[in-house]
């Protein structure tokens, strides 16, 4: 295509635009509507899915060592351990480090304790995939020199179990808004073309290829998309930037945090323009395809 | 310039439009198409400019194979042709200059030829004057002139005019006849589809009739033959 034909095309989608105010302003509208729904949905899916992974990466197995076990034991069993695949990082400590946790958590009642000390040396291990912790700690318990293995069994697979179908439900929904934000695009943009119809006919009559009469429209689509997407952006930047300066300071040195304002916002923003586009250029190019049998 | 060999056209109702139609038209010829309503007329003048394809037989405009032309190369086609209908189809958005200078913008031509080109034209169908007046602002003889400037902009080889003078008053009609006398003569193939009974006996040229699908007549300077 020329340089000419094309800003012949992007000046055609602007007139248009202007032309039919009304057809641009309805869609405009329901982009606008659909993409703040998403966007919204966008933030709270993230978050929660950040805090879903705050508590997964909070998992972790704690391995108590049997009391038989000789310093080279120890360090055996530690790289023994380390080589069971799916674990990521092991942390040795010793009963007397345990104990000294203790007190710093439950008070100096427990330093009574340090006469003889009943707690074991433990090994806290992380599996990579939080997922996998069950199977990592089934390994670790088939090993020798060990007097039990915990990582809140039952508990965890709940909570693993309610995350995924959150994380699912998010999913489907977002697709559900995106695929009705989709047939309202392709449907305004449609009769903005059954009102041109004419043109399209007398343009195809005289020789313009299918491309030709496409493009104004595809551009079209692209710019409803783009301008529903301007109000939902700033929305979205505006009720994040509420939520993340009530919840932060609330939050400091707390297990579950938010998302950062930045990068969060800017990626959130993006996503919305390119779901805007999207939607518009896929509505035109729907919806112009059987006018095009002339 | 236009052969037709066996042009069989079913449509997919079940209406036959044309039973295996045999002719041969030469470049430079005025040719009218009569018949009556329902006859094959408009799907012969459709099938020229490719909207309606052949169901069976051949059929070639300017070499080119109608039968087997590939959607993607009808604008090449429709490229060497103009098309002028009973209706004008005129853009009501844009003035008498935009309109013409339409059918070479889609077809990329340059913007100094457009304009050039343009200017030409209208000054053929004598409407340089009334150049940024719109569609409606013209009457019905004058919209015919724009659609007749914008058929020919693209100097195509053929012209086909689809119930030019349907729409007009008798005086208007016969000036939009010496607009194209006058591209005829200047080399353009002309083949209209025409009901005017008093044009045809008037401005003798061939006449092709067709009735039930089938040529029933085709004689070169003949009468319109039937009643009006």
């Amino acid at each position: 295509m020329k340089p000419r034909t094309l800003m012949r095309h992007i000046k055609e989608s602007f007139k248009s635009i202007g032309r039919n105010s009304w057809m641009t302003f309805a869609s405009v509208s329901a982009v606008t509507v659909t993409l703040l729904l998403v966007g919204v949905f966008v933030l709270i899916m993230m978050n929660l899915n950040k805090v879903a992974d705050d508590l997964e990466n909070d998992v972790e197995i704690k391995v108590f060592v049997s009391l038989e076990a000789t310093e080279e034991t120890v360090t055996n069993l530690e790289s023994q351990i380390s080589e069971i695949p799916g674990v990521e990082s092991t942390n040795f400590s010793t009963k007397e480090e345990e104990l000294t946790d203790l007190v710093l958590d439950f008070g100096d009642e427990l330093s009574l304790f340090e006469q003889s000390n009943p707690l074991f040396d433990v090994f806290y291990v992380k599996a990579t995939d939080p997922q996998q912790t069950k199977n990592v700690a089934e390994e670790i318990t088939a090993l020798e020199n060990i007097e039990n293995v915990k990582y809140g069994e039952g508990k965890i697979e709940k909570l693993f179990n309610f995350l995924n179908a959150g994380r699912n439900v998010g999913l489907i929904l977002i697709l559900a808004l995106l695929f009705t934000a989709m047939f309202l695009i392709s449907n305004t943009i449609r009769i903005t073309i059954v009102a041109r119809r004419r043109e399209i006919e007398i343009m195809k009559l005289v020789g313009a290829t299918n491309w030709f009469v496409r493009i104004p429209f595809i551009l079209e689509g692209m710019w409803l998309g783009i301008l529903g997407s301007l109000i939902p952006i700033g929305l979205v930047a505006l009720l994040y930037k509420e939520i993340t300066d009530f919840a932060q300071p609330r939050l400091s040195g707390e297990l579950i945090q938010l998302l950062e304002f930045t990068p969060f916002v800017y990626q959130v923003s993006a996503l919305i323009l390119l779901m805007g586009v999207f939607i518009g250029v896929w509505g035109s190019f729907m919806s112009i395809r059987k006018f095009l049998r002339v | 310039m236009i052969q037709m060999k066996n042009v069989y056209k079913k449509y997919p109702n079940g209406i036959v439009a044309l039973n295996g139609l045999n002719v041969e038209i030469e470049q430079g010829e005025f040719v009218y198409i009569v018949g009556p309503s329902g006859a094959g007329k408009s799907t012969f003048i459709k099938m020229m400019y490719r909207e309606e394809r052949p169901s069976s037989g051949q059929m070639f405009v300017d070499d080119i194979d109608i039968a087997t032309l590939k959607t993607r190369k009808v604008p090449m086609l429709r490229r060497q042709i103009g098309v002028v209908f009973q209706d004008f189809k005129l853009l009501t958005k844009l003035n008498v200059y935009e309109n013409v200078a339409f059918a070479l913008e889609v077809i990329e031509e340059k913007p100094a030829d457009i304009k050039r080109r343009v200017m030409e034209v209208l000054d053929l169908v004598g409407l340089k004057h009334k150049a940024k007046m719109f569609p409606t602002e013209l009457s019905g003889g004058e919209q015919q002139r724009v659609s007749i400037a914008r058929s020919i902009v693209n100097m195509p080889k053929v012209m086909i005019a689809d119930e030019p003078t349907g729409n007009l008053d008798p005086e208007t009609a016969w000036d939009i006849m010496n607009l194209f006398e006058r591209i005829n003569k200047a080399g353009t193939t002309i083949i209209m589809a025409t009901h005017n009974q008093q044009i045809v006996n008037t401005l003798r040229h061939r006449v092709i009739a067709i009735e039930g699908g089938l040529i029933v007549r085709d004689v070169v300077g003949g009468d319109y033959g039937y009643e009006a």
